[in-house]
């Protein structure tokens, strides 16, 4: 049985639903990812499983135990907030043993575990500060031991690094996914950033008004979206319209742009108008008298971003673009004809959906 | 943040009833048709509004007050404005020292301040005058005139400014079309504040304001004899005044930023 | 963000604060040394203000127990509304805080919006509700509360309450301040740690807004110290503070330098006590705030 079990969660506020419907099951010790932009329900999500706010319909269970309605004291989970939170009128030593203090524990125990979770997020020594003193990066780590000094059962992060600049970030998803993994604590992080769910995720839940999208690991979310949103959230990627001719039993054959594409349909029972996906990095330059092309185009736009190239490219499918690693050789200069080639399997598809989302 | 329950409700309805307690009670003693203060249980009239008309001093004091009032604000604010530039922009020594003696009115009791004003004006034998007796409004109202300033003056962008001259506007117009125009609304509830705070201001000027009285300087006058209806429709007016003037303040500015400095 | 002109101070900010800093040199530094001056003179019945030098007049108020019975009074009606105000007001604060708009705009509203009313309509105000024939007599002698009116007029109590009205949105204001600084999500953080909510209050929201309730302490006491018109309509002629004696000395005997003598230690009192008990805080409260 999972640790945390989320069944028929929605959350309305007058006419306002804020969440549709939430079903999910996270296993013991499992770092999960709440991804998805503003609005989405991510947030509210974890401050129903904090006991911040109450669901209008479903149930929470932890572990077992049914803690829909307890109250946020008793549940006893990590929580870290998006401004830290930390109580200014306390040193760093009183912020992190407060949780301790709260269950009575005794000053020579409460000290000797404030100094553990200090030294478990690199800031030991700086117990007598107070948090005016303190940089961002160091407040967050301040409030991180404040939520682990208890040793939760469960820990809650809502977007806890978007106030860090992108490096301080970059280190944070590392260290904090090391900490995660030697305590094997079940984590839920909250995040609109793709790059954050993936890089620290056992799983994705991607989400979009108020539902999952698609729950899965970081490579099949990327890889195999199952939804529009889900594709177009995670990375980038090139959408070419088109019409389904025919379907066989692995592929479909579609029609984009007056050049029939063979497409894996991956089971999905696609018909009519569709939309056939590509990433980036999938698609390659090719000269253009290679066999393998599957169309040519022109290079309206080319950009050098350090550790890649990216290039638009106009063709008779449509507007590409490509994203090819800087190996050393430059790509053509803007304006050069080009060869366009990519791999069949590559290729996915999915139906049309209408403007709200739903095929 | 958590929600009230009953209790704070309950304990909020209380503290409102208690500060508009008073002020309820002179509004409905002004329309007793009594010659005498009592509540108008068993018959209402205009007849004390009526009365503010036929007295005098009254009237007279209430333009006394309105003119200075009015004086005192415009100078206030004009002496205010370049000092709240001053010290928002530049760093210079004695800044704080100049903002604190600018605010010190604030501090000083108005007895105090009273007697000083009554001292020097007596020994200079400007007794009656109204000009003195502007002057020290405009050194009361100053501290509030400033404070609106200046909040506005720092929370300024600069920028705005910096890509007005960029555009080959002089200084002096980049002054008048931009800086101008963003500090308006502090400046304009500045005034206000500055007129209210005059026309209200009693003890200082129970001192300063002879042989002329202004309104509330009457009214104390009445009131130390005898309390009559009459002084309670003249409240019901000023009371109905301030209110207009309230709301227009909170329009302009915000009325919490106003009185207290900081933004919601 | 406004930013400072670091290199092009100079004589520019002294010109544009010169007219504002002219009028204060000129109109109240010299009339408060004029009247620090007059402290020292000597008065007369018979020739009035005498230009002569004498420590009689400081050393009559601080002797004779008449004036130390005054400055007793107003100390005691000082704490007293100071008391009342932190009781009425803090809570109030509170209740204000947790409120959705419009509700608490209308609310602060209500309660912000006497200052802006002059004193004396607000005293005439509790001049009727306190009077023997007053609306709160007359209420409570038809509720059956109590069967002859209780003094209010003319009593300390009486003035402790009138003056608690005037005052009160003193100390609204600079707890709401503080208030508007505090961080919600930390309430929720105290929760999550495993604080009642009644613990996160008195643990987490009360130490935090302590700052505040002290600064609105200081000015409170401050304007009941040196208050004038509600001490004089309510209290009368017989119960006198601090502001009314001087008033009598000067407009009234006429004995123009032991008024500036009281007013002077009035000003004295007043400036050691907000600036002492505001550097104190300060240094209390310094490592939470900006």
């Amino acid at each position: 049985m999972s640790f945390l079990t989320l069944k028929g969660i929605s959350k309305r506020y007058g006419d306002f639903t804020a969440i549709e419907q939430i079903d999910l099951d996270v296993e013991r010790g499992e770092f999960l990812s709440l991804l998805g932009p503003s609005g989405c329900g991510k947030t509210t999500t974890l401050q129903m499983v904090a006991g911040f706010v109450t669901p209008t319909t479903g149930t929470i269970l932890l572990d077992g135990r049914d803690i829909t309605h307890e109250r946020p004291e008793k549940r006893g989970m990590g929580v870290v907030f998006q401004s830290y939170a930390l109580f200014p009128h306390m040193t760093v030593d009183g912020n992190v043993g407060f949780g301790l203090e709260m269950r009575n524990m005794k000053r020579a125990a409460r000290a000797e575990r404030v100094a553990e979770a200090l030294d478990l997020v690199r800031l030991s020594g700086l117990g007598g500060r107070y948090p005016k003193e303190l940089s961002g990066g160091q407040r967050q780590r301040v409030a991180i031991a404040r939520a682990l000094a208890m040793r939760p059962e469960l820990l809650l992060l809502d977007e806890p690094m978007s106030n860090l600049d992108a490096k301080l970030r970059e280190e944070m998803h590392i260290e904090l996914r090391a900490i995660q993994k030697r305590l094997g604590i079940t984590t839920i992080l909250v995040t609109h950033d793709q790059v954050e769910a993936m890089t620290m995720s056992d799983r994705i839940a991607v989400m979009h008004r108020g539902t999952i999208a698609q729950l899965s690991t970081p490579f099949e979310a990327y890889e195999r979206p199952t939804t529009l949103f889900a594709s177009a959230f995670l990375g980038k990627t090139n959408l070419l319209p088109g019409e389904v001719l025919r379907r066989n039993g692995r592929c479909a054959e579609i029609d984009v742009a007056g050049t029939t594409l063979k497409v894996p349909h991956e089971g999905r029972h696609v018909q009519g108008q569709v939309n056939v996906y590509i990433r980036p990095e999938k698609v390659h330059l090719a000269t253009i008298d290679t066999a393998a092309i599957r169309t040519t185009g022109r290079i309206t736009t080319r950009v050098f971003t350090g550790n890649q190239w990216l290039l638009l490219i106009d063709t008779g499918l449509g507007q590409l673009s490509v994203a090819q690693p800087n190996n050393g050789a430059p790509p053509p200069d803007e304006g050069a004809q080009v060869g366009v080639a990519w791999s069949d399997d590559d290729l996915r598809v999915l139906q049309k959906e209408g403007l709200d989302g739903h095929a | 943040m958590k929600q009230n329950g009953f209790l704070g409700l309950l304990f909020n309805a209380l503290f409102l009833t208690f500060i508009a307690a008073p002020l309820v009670v002179v509004i409905l003693v002004a329309f007793t048709d009594k010659g005498f203060i009592s509540l108008p249980f068993d018959g209402a009239s205009l007849r004390w509004f009526r009365a503010i008309l036929d007295n005098d001093q009254i009237v007279g004091a209430f333009w006394l007050s309105v003119r200075l009032a009015l004086v005192a604000a415009t100078i206030g604010v004009a002496l205010a404005l370049p000092a709240a530039l001053a010290i928002a922009r530049y760093r210079f020594p004695g800044r704080a020292a100049l903002t604190g003696f600018f605010l010190s009115p604030m501090m000083i009791p108005a007895v105090v301040l009273g007697i000083a004003f009554l001292r020097f004006l007596s020994l200079l034998g400007l007794g009656g005058s109204f000009w003195a007796l502007c002057a020290t409004h405009v050194i009361i109202v100053l501290p509030y005139a400033l404070r609106l300033a200046l909040s506005s003056a720092i929370g300024l962008d600069r920028d705005a400014e910096r890509a007005a001259l960029s555009c080959g506007a002089s200084r002096f117009t980049a002054f008048r079309r931009v800086v101008l125009p963003m500090i308006r609304t502090g400046v304009a509830g500045g005034w206000v504040l500055s007129f209210i705070q005059s026309f209200d201001e009693l003890t200082m000027t129970i001192f300063v304001a002879t042989p002329g009285t202004t309104l509330p300087v009457a009214m104390y006058n009445q009131i130390a004899q005898t309390i009559d209806p009459l002084v309670a429709s003249v409240s019901t007016v000023l009371i109905v005044g301030t209110v207009v003037l309230m709301l227009v303040l909170d329009r302009m500015v915000g009325l919490d930023r106003v009185l207290i400095g900081e933004t919601r | 963000m406004a930013t400072l002109d670091n290199d092009r101070a100079g004589a520019a900010p002294w010109l544009l604060s010169a007219p504002a800093l002219l009028l204060f040199c000129g109109l109240l530094l010299v009339p408060l040394v004029l009247t620090l001056m007059l402290s020292f003179h000597v008065f007369s019945d018979s020739q009035g203000t005498l230009a002569t030098y004498t420590l009689r007049n400081y050393i009559e108020v601080i002797t004779d127990p008449y004036y130390g019975s005054i400055f007793g009074r107003t100390a005691g009606l000082a704490f007293a509304v100071t008391l009342l105000c932190i009781l009425l007001g803090v809570p109030e604060t509170i209740v204000l805080a947790r409120m959705k708009r419009p509700w608490q705009s209308i609310c602060l509203l209500v309660v912000l919006g006497p200052l802006l009313i002059s004193v004396v309509v607000r005293t005439l105000g509790w001049q009727i509700l306190l009077g023997n024939n007053g609306v709160l007599n007359n209420a409570l002698q038809a509720l059956h509360i109590t069967s002859e009116p209780i003094r209010l007029v003319f009593t300390m109590t009486g003035v402790v309450i009138a003056l608690t009205h005037v005052l009160v949105p003193f100390m609204v204001m600079s707890v709401w301040a503080t208030l508007q600084k505090l961080d919600p999500q930390v309430e929720w953080a105290g929760r999550s740690l495993g604080a009642s909510p009644f613990r996160v209050f008195r643990r987490v929201v009360l130490p935090q807004i302590l700052p505040g309730v002290l600064s609105g302490s200081i000015i409170v006491f401050a304007l009941s110290a040196s208050a004038f018109a509600t001490p004089a309509l309510i209290g009368g002629r017989r119960l006198k503070v601090v502001a009314t004696a001087a008033y009598d000395e000067f407009l009234g005997t006429l004995n123009w330098p032991l008024g500036a003598t009281i007013a002077v230690l009035l000003l004295i009192a007043n400036v050691v006590i907000v600036l002492g008990c505001s550097r104190l805080a300060e240094r209390r409260f310094k490592h939470i705030f900006d």
